[in-house]
């Protein structure tokens, strides 16, 4: 326990970094001076009221989206700028499970999770079978191979696409509200998966949520989203910071519980 | 008055701009259809889809139109005695123009509309943005087999009609009006060219369907990402593809040499 406070998230490595950010839709101003990062092997999650921008955070970390002014940078390279091609290198290295799973819905969900392998490997017919038999069995999923997207259940659903978010090993997921619409069972199953790639694989996940007990529970560190800019930190830190604007979002309840899960790993 | 005049320059420059996306987006459909793979199991896909989509729509209409040709044919050629050419005002008609003019009008509100609404769709539900994130193209996945699968079914589907269109003018003159099966073909026969009327007529199918598919796949790429978007560049395909294919129809027509 003592080593989660040697390996501090706030000066390790960053594999994503934003910093001074700005970004505005017409005179919607979405960032004006967004500062935040997800260190490396760790899981960061993204507060932030609907409309706060958290979507739009995940997709200039993907490059779906430029920002006005300032630098977006992912395992070290600077995306803001890069062309469509160039874009392609920075993917590869990026996994994306979308909020409604944005799965193909004219093909079944085998050949959804096989197409990043039918398109960027050498792979034969049989190597892609099980490449995706696997997937789909490691997050709980078998016997769906000829059903299209529109006949699963919102749960599974989410479990195919975080299938096809990983099928080609990416070092970085993010994660778009994996949790909304879902009821507990469903919840605790993503959470699981989301905890087993990163502690298993070492994945970099930054995950937007609403969903406040697991966000206390998976977050190595917590970036709060408000008015155009950001505020982060572990969640201990930004409970002990008593900064009212995280007080205020995260509710008594949730600091009072992160307080408690602080003072016990203090104490440990 | 400065304020109609600004107005107006900022509808040009936004219709010239317009324009000018439109055919960047043009060239990288094509940019796209000329790199590997050829992704054949879509395109054979959506060819189906288009001709499905049209095909009872295209073999009704051609055949209506052609008993309406027919009648109108003969209440005009009986006045000069010249039944005997009942043929080939029906077929050249139909080939030369309605054929291909029809055709393009109905698979535009049939099939273009539904490429469009099927494009938005995929930009609302975020499924181009998931192709993105593989990098993969969605001009290249699933823009060009659309587009290309109307410039291929038009020209196939305006035969159809055609045919349907010369039979259904037969039922009329032979049938019903009780005139000489042997004349209505032979004239038909007689006053077909094959450059000037079979190839013209393919040309304008080809024509067609390269506009019906680029103005419905551009609608449906560059749709808002919202219900209403989509339902606009819907109504937007129809609505223009018709007026360009009627506009080209006339300058094709024109430059053909009639
Ligand atoms: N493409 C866009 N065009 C215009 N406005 C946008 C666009 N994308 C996002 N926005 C606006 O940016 C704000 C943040 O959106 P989003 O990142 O989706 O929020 P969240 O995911 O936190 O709910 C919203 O006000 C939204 O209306
Ligand atoms: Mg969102």
């Amino acid at each position: 326990m003592t080593a989660s406070i040697e390996t501090d998230p706030a000066t390790g490595e960053a594999h994503v970094e934003l910093d001074s950010v700005r970004l505005a839709f017409g005179r919607r101003v979405v960032f004006r001076d967004l500062r935040c990062r997800a260190p490396r092997g760790r899981v960061t999650i993204v507060l932030g009221g609907s409309g706060s921008g958290k979507s739009t955070l995940l997709r200039l970390v993907g490059g779906l989206q430029r920002p006005d002014a300032g630098s977006v940078r992912v395992a070290g390279e600077e995306v803001t700028g890069l062309g469509e091609r160039e874009l392609t290198r920075v993917r590869r290295k990026i996994g994306m499970l979308f909020q409604n799973g944005a799965l193909l819905d004219s093909i079944s969900i085998f050949e959804n999770v096989a197409l990043p392998l039918r398109e960027h490997t050498a792979k034969d017919e049989l190597e892609i079978e099980s490449e995706v038999h696997r997937r789909l069995a490691s997050v709980g999923l078998d016997d769906v191979d000829e059903l299209l997207p529109g006949e699963l259940s919102g749960g599974m659903l989410r479990r195919a696409a975080l299938a096809r978010a990983i099928v080609m090993d990416p070092e970085i997921l993010l994660c778009d509200e994996p949790f909304s619409g879902l009821d507990p069972p469903n919840v605790e199953r993503i959470e699981a998966l989301l905890t087993r790639l990163n502690r298993e694989l070492g994945l970099t996940i930054i995950v937007t949520s609403h969903h406040m007990a697991s966000s206390m529970r998976m977050g190595d560190q917590l970036v709060l989203l408000r008015d155009g800019f950001a505020v982060g930190g572990t969640p201990a830190e930004l409970v002990a910071g008593g900064d009212p604007r995280v007080v205020e979002f995260l509710g008594s309840d949730a600091v009072a519980a992160a307080a408690g899960a602080g003072a016990g790993s203090v104490g440990s | 008055m400065t304020g109609a005049v600004a107005r107006l320059g900022a509808r040009s420059v936004d219709w010239v701009a317009g324009l000018g996306h439109m055919t960047r987006f043009a060239g990288s459909v094509v940019a796209a259809a000329l790199r590997p793979p050829l992704r054949g199991r879509t395109l054979v896909r959506e060819i189906y889809d288009v001709g499905v989509r049209s095909l009872a729509l295209i073999l009704g209409s051609g055949f209506v139109v052609g008993m309406v040709l027919g009648l109108q044919a003969y209440n005009t050629l009986a006045r000069f005695g010249a039944e005997q050419s009942l043929g080939a005002v029906v077929g050249l008609s139909l080939i030369r123009e309605l054929g291909p003019v029809l055709t393009g009008l109905l698979v535009t509100g049939r099939a273009g509309s539904a490429t469009a609404a099927g494009i938005g769709a995929m930009v609302t539900t975020g499924q181009l943005d998931g192709l993105r994130m593989m990098s993969i193209s969605p001009i290249h996945f699933v823009v060009y087999p659309k587009a290309l699968a109307l410039l291929i079914a038009m020209p196939l589907l305006s035969a159809l009609f055609i045919v349907v269109g010369v039979f259904g003018g037969y039922v009329v003159v032979v049938e019903l009006l009780g005139l000489d099966p042997g004349s209505y073909l032979s004239s038909l026969e007689n006053a077909v060219d094959f450059r000037d009327d079979v190839l013209a007529s393919v040309l304008k199918g080809v024509v067609f369907g390269l506009l019906a598919g680029l103005i419905s796949t551009y609608r449906g790429y560059t749709s808002e990402p919202t219900a209403e978007g989509v339902s606009r560049s819907t109504t937007s395909t129809v609505v223009v593809a018709s007026v360009c294919i009627l506009i080209s129809n006339y300058f094709i027509t024109a430059l053909w040499g009639v």
